[in-house]
């Protein structure tokens, strides 16, 4: 067993600011993160495809290079491909690499796994060519692989810098389906005097909205009876707007309506959570430094409420001082004088968000499905099934999991876990909060018995 | 399974190396992401679910959805969260529905 003094979970913005800020007041660090390079999602890969591709994928991605930057240093050790399956205690945290088991006991645990795209289950989601926005992304990102003929469907200001991405790359989207409509627009509007403290943010998306606007790509808004048909793949999508039934051929669907915290690893671990109803996800209960209920733990980044990536750097760094300070690495004082800046910039970052929220908030048709329509990819429960459950008595997604099964694939509920704690709320006239989310126990991800076989002799050489 | 392809890939100076998927062999670039590899080589179909039989492809590309699932060498894998080495031999997972079951 190797011990450290501080266990990082996730290698995004969050996680590597984090990594910095302690390594540089003496903290050892150990950073895990499961892709093969540090990044996280906005900066997937960044160190090996800036020089590529950083001119079409914009600043907002080559920024990442700093973070990645921070990373070379004595007092960090970042074991790149490694799955973390469960955290015990509070101090042991368990992953496989390389398939071999290893685990790490630390002084404290940061959490910072970051987002997952919201699940936007509508007729056809499962077929081959549909996909999430943030995939075409990663395809674009790390691989250089681009959708010919796709559509954006959804709504928030990642379709639109997909979308323009998509337009610099060389392949524009067919068009954009969004299903923001014009009352959200409006109930947006008395946000719009704080979000112009964010006032590059809106600049940034009347700059991608003229960039669509000059590609040629059609916006369709309000978008209604979402489709997409086919018969072994995507084919086509059929949609309502402006009063008229539209129909597009292509191959490749790509859904996005928000982000929402990845809260798998925190739910592992019984860090208790609440429902933010304005960001329509279920949130981690912090205290102003990421701490959680676990004294040991704490979270940064996008897994503690979204903010992007700016937030998360901060907060990561937020987090690192306050266990380097728990820790007898630098004193309260110097704590929170550093901290003061930072919780400023925060403020200053976060100033767009409601606006947003309201602008942009996630379609009704993906979060309460209509009855045929599959929520559980896995397991392929629908809608309708979830409703029964509720009709005869399911008040929770735990109990409607034993009886359907759906969440008990290998998903473990990421993408349906907030459609059934939706659905039913609703059949059940109670809050989310009420509701619940799926218990979540570990292995967070599968484990194999030859990587637990292999964990006892290797521990020790695998984290050097 | 393997059609045109609906990706596009650009231009990057890589080895092609040798995989076969389902017998057949495809010419994939040495370290790359393996679902991106396969989704640009035309890969269309991964795997059918266990529960209808319907046809997967990748979904999430970030290791979280499990619809990438395929066999290498006999363990069932997600091909976004593996890179392309020469001489991969892969499969559609076939062994029924609890081989990769999280079963909590
Ligand atoms: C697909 C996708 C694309 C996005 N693209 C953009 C974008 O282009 N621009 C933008 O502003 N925002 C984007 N976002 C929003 C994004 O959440 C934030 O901008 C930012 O990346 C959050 O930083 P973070 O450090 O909190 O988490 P992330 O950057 O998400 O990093 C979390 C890291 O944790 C790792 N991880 C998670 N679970 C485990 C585990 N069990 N074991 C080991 N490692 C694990 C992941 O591999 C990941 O690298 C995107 C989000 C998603 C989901
Ligand atoms: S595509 Fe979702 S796990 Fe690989």
């Amino acid at each position: 067993m190797q011990i450290t003094d501080l266990v990082i979970i996730g290698a995004g913005p969050a996680g590597m600011a984090a990594a910095a800020t302690a390594a540089n007041v003496g903290l050892h660090v150990i950073l895990l993160d499961e892709q093969p390079r540090p990044g996280g999602q906005i900066y997937r890969d960044v160190d090996r495809v800036a020089p590529v591709r950083g001119e079409m994928l914009g600043k907002d991605y080559t920024d990442g290079l700093s973070l990645t930057a921070g990373l070379d240093h004595g007092n960090i050790t970042h074991i790149s491909g490694a799955v973390v399956w469960a955290i015990e205690e509070g101090i042991r945290v368990l992953y496989t690499a390389d398939g071999r088991g290893g685990a790490i006991e630390a002084k404290r645990i940061l959490i910072a796994t970051g987002a997952l795209e919201r699940p936007m289950p509508l007729p056809g989601w499962t077929l081959p060519g549909v996909m999430t926005a943030g995939a075409a992304q990663i395809l674009l990102k790390q691989s250089g692989v681009l959708s010919k003929n796709a559509v954006l469907v959804g709504s928030g200001p990642l379709l639109y810098l997909i979308a323009s991405q998509m337009i610099r790359a060389g392949t524009s989207p067919l068009a954009l389906v969004e299903t923001q409509t014009q009352a959200d627009l409006l109930r947006a509007l008395p946000h719009l005097g704080g979000a112009l403290r964010g006032w590059r943010y809106l600049l940034k998306g009347l700059t991608m909205l003229s960039e669509i606007r000059r590609a040629g790509v059609r916006r369709y808004t309000s978008a209604t009876n979402i489709l997409i048909e086919g018969e072994t793949a995507a084919e086509d999508i059929r949609f309502t707007a402006d009063g008229k039934t539209r129909h597009i051929p292509c191959d490749t669907v790509l859904l996005h309506h928000g982000v929402v915290p990845n809260t798998q690893a925190a739910r592992s671990i019984d860090v208790a959570h609440h429902w933010d109803a304005r960001q329509h996800c279920f949130v981690p209960n912090l205290d102003d430094w990421g701490g959680t209920n676990v004294e040991t733990v704490h979270i940064a980044g996008d897994g503690a409420g979204i903010g992007g990536a700016k937030v998360a750097a901060l907060a990561g760094r937020l987090a690192a001082l306050k266990m380097a300070a728990d820790l007898g690495a630098i004193s309260t004082i110097e704590r929170d004088d550093t901290a003061k800046p930072i919780r400023r910039s925060i403020a200053q970052e976060l100033a767009v968000r409601p606006f947003l929220d309201k602008a942009f908030p996630p379609a009704i048709e993906a979060t309460k499905p209509v009855d045929a329509t599959i929520i559980c990819r896995c397991e392929e429960i629908t809608a309708g099934d979830i409703r029964r459950h509720a009709g005869i008595g399911c008040a929770g997604p735990n109990q409607a999991k034993a009886f359907s099964r759906a969440g008990m694939g290998p998903c473990q509920g990421r993408y349906c876990g907030l459609t059934v704690s939706n659905l039913l709320a609703e059949a059940n006239s109670a809050t989310m909060d009420e509701t619940g989310y799926y218990r979540i126990r570990p292995p967070l991800k599968p484990v194999t018995l030859g990587e637990l076989a292999e964990m006892g002799g290797s521990v020790n050489s695998a984290t050097n | 399974m393997k059609t045109a392809s609906s990706f596009l890939e650009l231009e990057e100076r890589r080895r092609l190396v040798p995989v076969w998927f389902e017998g057949g062999e495809l010419q994939l670039p040495e370290g790359s992401n393996l679902a991106a590899a396969m989704l640009a080589a035309g890969v269309g179909t991964f795997r059918y679910t266990p529960v209808s039989g319907a046809p997967r492809a990748p979904f999430c590309m970030m290791g979280a959805c499990f619809d990438c699932l395929v066999d290498v060498d006999g363990v069932t894998r997600q091909a976004c969260m593996l890179e392309v080495t020469e001489g991969l031999r892969l499969s559609m997972p076939r062994k029924g529905r609890n081989v990769i079951d999280a079963d909590n």
